[in-house]
């Protein structure tokens, strides 16, 4: 992690002079260590189960409580879903529309908070008030709807991007980003004669890198884990979205399964369809997590805390 | 919808005071129009932000006038007639008024007493450990469900608490005994669920911002306790709590915003036939009177009331904040 806080008082004690440490205070240690891999455990053993019952037989999952590697190794349920026009259909939509929308909204939040981020520029401040009040105060969900619909928006997959184009919170905090770059690289780059343009694509955004990676992932997720938004906008089955399939197949009163099951006519392999869905709804966001993990604290930290 | 993602970003105060805007721009409009002639690609790169917040952001904002009128689709918005204040009244006589607050307003204290605490504990906790390496891998681990959907989160509830084969559920069964309980159908259990979902998903996300804190501590103030004979517990009430103060009331006043939000996505996942009484919220509510129904006037002033009171408490805690001394948010 970027916040390392390795001054915090534990680290201090066992760098500095052991003050003869009491016996209670050993215990704590020992306790506080317990507790939080439990925490972890707890966190993660869900997930784990969730990836292993993906891969094992119906009887399995139905016969063991609890396992965290399947007996015998089937893929039933990833079969039927790679077979099913239904999810391929979702899966690609999710995928296309996550990739299309975090584009779209990552250019236009640097683009917006490249200029916000110059004090010079004539209604600035006008333009940083119109962006803090969304913060404060919106129309609400009935309004908005009004608004897409209003603009034909209603069953086309840019209700699921435009309304959510700019996060106001991201977009302050890219600004402040920009605002800490020096002034004097981009000055040079003036006197070489680039104009605002030039300056943005070959100076700023280069420097930005850990911050649009950030900035790309939470974007994404968003994207990808957004189920209001079909919810609201899309009543065309066959533009549904993994999370919409995913509601569908998992819910205490699916009706839908029935559908689903009437839809694909084929042998319907009930839990292991439910696990292989769940993990292929959540393995995008594991895959990169790692990768981009090491810049996300960094990056939401810049411009949040000014202490 | 992820605007919880980063919690402590402070809205900053405008400098009115910088050259050529306020006064001095009232002076010499020649200036203005020079220096905005010279920043016109900064405002051609301005324009589509400006154009998606004044479309998704202010048009809505226009559009909540509809909450005093009686909107009907084909008279469209300047059709439709003017009813003053019908639609609150309605709402405030109605039968389901008080079902609703009553609702919102438990899983906001509920909210309050059990979620906003944890992960201040948790990041206390990390911030006593010994090994850089375990913390980092605790960390990294427990951040994890903060970028899972609602409704995977959702789906985990039902699969580990379901009445047939859920693994959470049964294990509950082998030690209690007794009947099998459906805790995601029931009423009992709905608040419960919500919190443990709340808890589990947000807790370690929620420790970032105040570990950034505690890393600003500085450490000769631990030495010159423990010089004073100061054990742990008293060098955590008294340097660590007070430097982590900060960070605490302005999430604590942004959290008081938010209080009537429940959490659309949760909320409405997680309501069943069964649960409707205790689970129905505003903002559930909202959704289904005014697009399963189509009462878009009348839903819409119920999010206008929800919404106003949010800024009201958003003020208030601010004010209750700097009372105490605090620093607030603005």
């Amino acid at each position: 992690m970027a916040i390392d806080n390795v001054a915090g008082p534990a680290a201090q004690r066992r760098r500095g002079v052991r003050h003869h440490e009491s016996a209670g205070s050993r215990v704590f240690d020992v306790l506080n260590v317990v507790v939080l891999l439990a925490l972890a455990a707890i966190t993660v053993l869900p997930l784990l189960y969730v990836v292993a019952g993906s891969f094992a037989t119906e009887a399995e999952i139905d016969s063991r409580p609890f396992f965290l590697w399947p007996q015998k190794f089937v893929t039933d349920g990833y079969d039927y879903i790679f077979a099913s026009g239904t999810f391929l259909r979702a899966l690609l939509t999710t995928i296309c529309v996550t990739a299309v929308g975090t584009v779209v909204q990552v250019g236009l939040t640097l683009t917006m908070a490249y200029p916000l981020s110059k004090r010079a520029l004539p209604g600035r401040t006008m333009a940083i008030n119109l962006v803090v009040f969304t913060l404060v105060f919106s129309g609400g969900m009935i309004p908005t709807y009004l608004v897409v619909r209003d603009l034909g928006l209603l069953d086309s997959y840019w209700a699921l991007i435009l309304p959510l184009a700019i996060n106001p919170f991201y977009l302050l905090i890219v600004k402040s980003f920009f605002q800490e770059l020096p002034e004097a690289l981009e000055e040079a780059a003036r006197i070489d004669g680039c104009n605002e343009l030039g300056v943005f694509w070959r100076i700023v955004l280069p420097l930005s890198k850990p911050v649009i990676a950030t900035f790309s992932l939470f974007y994404a997720v968003g994207i990808w884990n957004d189920y209001m938004s079909p919810l609201l906008y899309i009543d065309d089955e066959r533009k549904w979205t993994l999370q919409v399939l995913v509601r569908q197949l998992t819910a205490a009163n699916a009706d839908s399964e029935n559908a689903l099951n009437a839809l694909e006519g084929a042998f319907f392999p009930q839990q292991g369809v439910k696990f292989a869905i769940i993990v292929l709804a959540t393995l995008p966001i594991l895959l990169v997590y790692p990768f981009l993990q090491k810049h996300f604290a960094k990056g939401v930290l810049i411009g949040s805390v000014k202490e | 919808m992820a605007t919880d993602l980063v919690p402590g970003v402070t809205p900053e105060t405008p400098k009115t005071s910088r050259p050529p805007s306020g006064r001095a721009a009232r002076r010499a409009p020649g200036r203005v129009l020079a220096s905005a002639l010279r920043h016109r690609w900064l405002y051609v790169m301005l324009l589509p932000g400006v154009v998606y917040f004044l479309v998704f952001k202010y048009w809505p904002m226009y559009g909540l006038h509809i909450a005093f009128k009686e909107y009907l689709p084909f008279l469209g918005y300047s059709g439709s007639p003017w009813v003053g204040f019908k639609q609150f009244q309605t709402l405030f006589a109605g039968p389901d008024f008080g079902r609703l607050m009553l609702n919102t307003l438990i899983l906001a204290l509920l909210t309050i007493v059990f979620v906003f605490p944890a992960p201040i504990v948790v990041a206390l906790m990390l911030n006593e450990l010994r090994t850089v390496l375990v913390k980092r891998s605790i960390q990294s681990l427990i951040y994890i469900p903060h970028f899972l959907s609602w409704t995977i989160v959702a789906s985990l509830t039902y699969l580990l608490f379901s009445v047939d084969f859920g693994v959470l559920a049964n294990f509950i069964h082998t030690l209690v005994g007794g009947e099998q309980v459906d805790y995601v159908a029931q009423e009992t259990w709905f608040r419960p669920i919500i919190v443990l979902q709340l808890l589990w998903k947000q807790t370690g996300w929620g420790t970032i911002i105040y570990l950034a804190a505690l890393a600003g501590v500085d450490t000769q103030l631990y030495e010159a306790a423990r010089v004073d004979g100061a054990g742990r517990w008293r060098q955590l009430w008294h340097i660590t709590l007070p430097a982590i103060r900060p960070a605490i009331v302005v999430m604590a006043i942004l959290t008081s915003g938010h209080l009537l939000d429940s959490g659309f996505e949760q909320i409405w996942l997680m309501t069943t036939s069964l649960n409707r009484s205790v689970s129905d919220v505003f903002d559930t509510y909202v959704y289904y009177i005014g697009i399963t129904q189509g009462a878009y006037s009348y839903s819409t002033a119920v999010g206008l009331f929800k919404g106003a009171t949010g800024v009201l408490l958003i003020a208030g805690s601010n004010w209750l904040a700097k009372r105490l001394g605090q620093r607030g948010l603005y």
